[in-house]
């Protein structure tokens, strides 16, 4: 196609969404909506993997020893546990780290409160193994496994933590792409019947068109570019609205749950993070939806 | 190929249009053209007559394959009509010059608009558009009226920019359905005289007409149908049907 063809049907897709103003602002309308409650979904479920991400990373699970067990009872644990495919990292904690580690963290700098115990270790029958897992929702059956081998005296773990943000995930995810699906079957819908009133507005014009040799492509160009227009401008106010309210959104959220036993996970995505994925996203989202509701109409009524 | 009168060889010539024993039965039941079999050679100047129904219409549908006949094949500059595929329709169509009776033109596009359209139509590069249109409409005599929408010209200056965007691609066939069919006898002549001289420069002209005066006075081959039928096809004919 010659780049006086390109300008030509851009001209006329550009004249099409003038000639139908409301068919074409309902379009765009819809196709905003749309867009928004994807961007607030988004929102949710990338904030939500993200928290579960930094828990995976934060919280793991602790595995203790029965008394008095021996280094090599020790690894062979270590050994089988190994094998599970769920776990990302595995650190083995000794008695006298773990005596260190809480004395760090609990008498910091007392010198005092330290030596009052000299040699001994309170902590002699804490060695542990400090586990991560690379997906939080197979928490539950690796739990269950570790617990059954001999020599596992208990199995510390964030159970609840993990299993709710889990599902709380595939709920969003579930009922996000239900929602998503509604307004993007309605927003096809209503471009579809913009570019069928188009269509008929200009049927003269495209009568003449085919019977003076224009190709199918020709003749449907400009109604695919007035589908993919609108499209594209659906696509970026709800861009626009999303980036101005999703800071406010957080800080509200990290006010509200301040003192709440939440507020140890609620970790957000900064705003340049999550829009450098969710504007590509939108925008080809709005395109595809102007594209597939323009070419599904053209392909009925536009035949040479 | 021209006999020693200066006539078209019809039996010699490689037409071409042709149809050969052509039927057209639409889904309604209706029978538009019933085993029509013609061949009109290369410059030619024909008219076809005939009263409401008697096929003329069908006729041009089908050489510009907008329909398919039911029976029967039309060969169209060479090509086979029915083995056409989809995607050869729109260079089949650039061959072939059209004006209607109803002008059919954009009535928000001016005249130079209207005619460049056509060549938009076909892709032409920009700089072609601007040295053809002018040309063409200086032929038709509307180079002063260039800008000029067409609600504000006349009947016979409307038709004038039909047939303007008809030749503009150089077509080798010109239809005309009917062309003075909305205009008074001074136009009609005007445009019977342009399609004449466009004819003489080598473009095979069909016109289906109901103007008697013009097919009379014309002297050339007039092909007249009755209810589908070709009932006669003279070399240098009149209006003959009286229906």
């Amino acid at each position: 196609m010659r780049a006086s063809s390109i300008g030509y049907s851009i001209k006329q897709g550009i004249k099409n969404i003038r000639r139908n103003k409301m068919f074409s602002l309902a379009s765009i309308g819809t196709i905003m909506a749309c867009l928004f409650l994807f961007g607030v979904f988004y929102f949710v479920l990338a904030n939500v993997q993200y928290m579960m991400k930094m828990a995976e990373t934060s919280v793991g699970i602790t595995v203790f020893f029965d008394e008095g067990i021996g280094e090599a009872k020790i690894k062979d644990i270590g050994t089988e546990i190994k094998t599970r495919k769920e776990i990302s990292s595995m650190n083995y904690i000794s008695a006298e780290e773990a005596w260190k580690k809480f004395q760090k963290e609990m008498y910091k700098d007392d010198k005092d409160l330290t030596e009052a115990f000299q040699g001994d270790n309170p902590l002699a029958d804490s060695a542990s193994y400090e586990i991560y897992l690379n997906d939080v929702s197979k928490q539950d059956n690796l739990v269950k496994f570790i617990e059954k081998i001999d020599g596992v005296r208990k199995v510390n773990s964030s159970e609840v933590t993990a299993k709710g943000l889990s599902s709380f995930n595939i709920l969003v995810g579930y009922v996000s792409a239900t929602i998503i699906i509604i307004l993007i079957s309605v927003a096809v819908f209503l471009i579809s019947t913009t570019i069928t009133m188009g269509i008929s507005v200009r049927k003269d014009e495209i009568a003449i068109m085919k019977l003076i040799g224009a190709t199918d492509f020709f003749i449907r160009a400009p109604f695919i570019v007035e589908g993919i227009l609108i499209g594209f401008l659906g696509s970026l106010f709800p861009l626009v609205v999303l980036y101005f309210i999703y800071n406010k959104i957080i800080a509200y959220i990290t006010v509200k749950y301040k003192f709440n036993v939440l507020s140890n996970f609620l970790t957000f995505l900064d705003v340049k993070d999550i829009f450098a994925t969710l504007i590509p996203i939108s925008i080809l989202m709005g395109i595809g939806i102007g594209f597939f509701g323009s070419i599904l109409t053209v392909r009925k009524h536009l035949r040479v | 190929m021209m006999n020693l009168n200066g006539e078209h060889d019809r039996e010699t010539e490689l037409p071409i249009i042709a149809f050969d024993k052509v039927s057209k039965t639409y889904s309604t039941g209706t029978k538009a053209i019933t085993n029509l079999s013609l061949k009109i050679n290369k410059g030619e100047f024909v008219f076809i007559v005939g009263s409401s129904g008697s096929g003329k219409s069908t006729l041009i549908k089908l050489l510009l394959k907008e329909i398919e006949p039911s029976e029967g094949n039309i060969f169209v500059n060479g090509k086979e009509l029915t083995r056409l595929r989809r995607s050869q329709i729109p260079k089949h169509r650039r061959g072939i010059g059209v004006v209607f009776q109803d002008f059919r033109l954009l009535k928000d596009r001016n005249v130079f608009e209207n005619v460049a359209f056509a060549q938009r139509v076909i892709q032409e590069p920009i700089r072609s558009i601007k040295r053809k249109v002018p040309s063409i409409l200086a032929e038709v005599g509307l180079s002063e009226k260039m800008q000029v929408l067409p609600k504000q010209l006349s009947g016979g200056e409307q038709q004038r920019v039909a047939l303007a965007r008809a030749l503009v691609n150089n077509p080798v066939i010109l239809l005309a359905d009917e062309p003075t069919g909305n205009l008074d006898p001074k136009n009609s002549w005007e445009i019977m005289n342009l399609l004449e001289e466009v004819n003489k420069k080598g473009t095979t002209v069909v016109i289906v007409t109901h103007n008697r005066e013009i097919v009379d006075a014309m002297q050339k081959r007039v092909i007249t149908m009755n209810k589908g039928v070709l009932i006669s096809d003279e070399t240098k004919g009149g209006y003959s049907y009286e229906g």
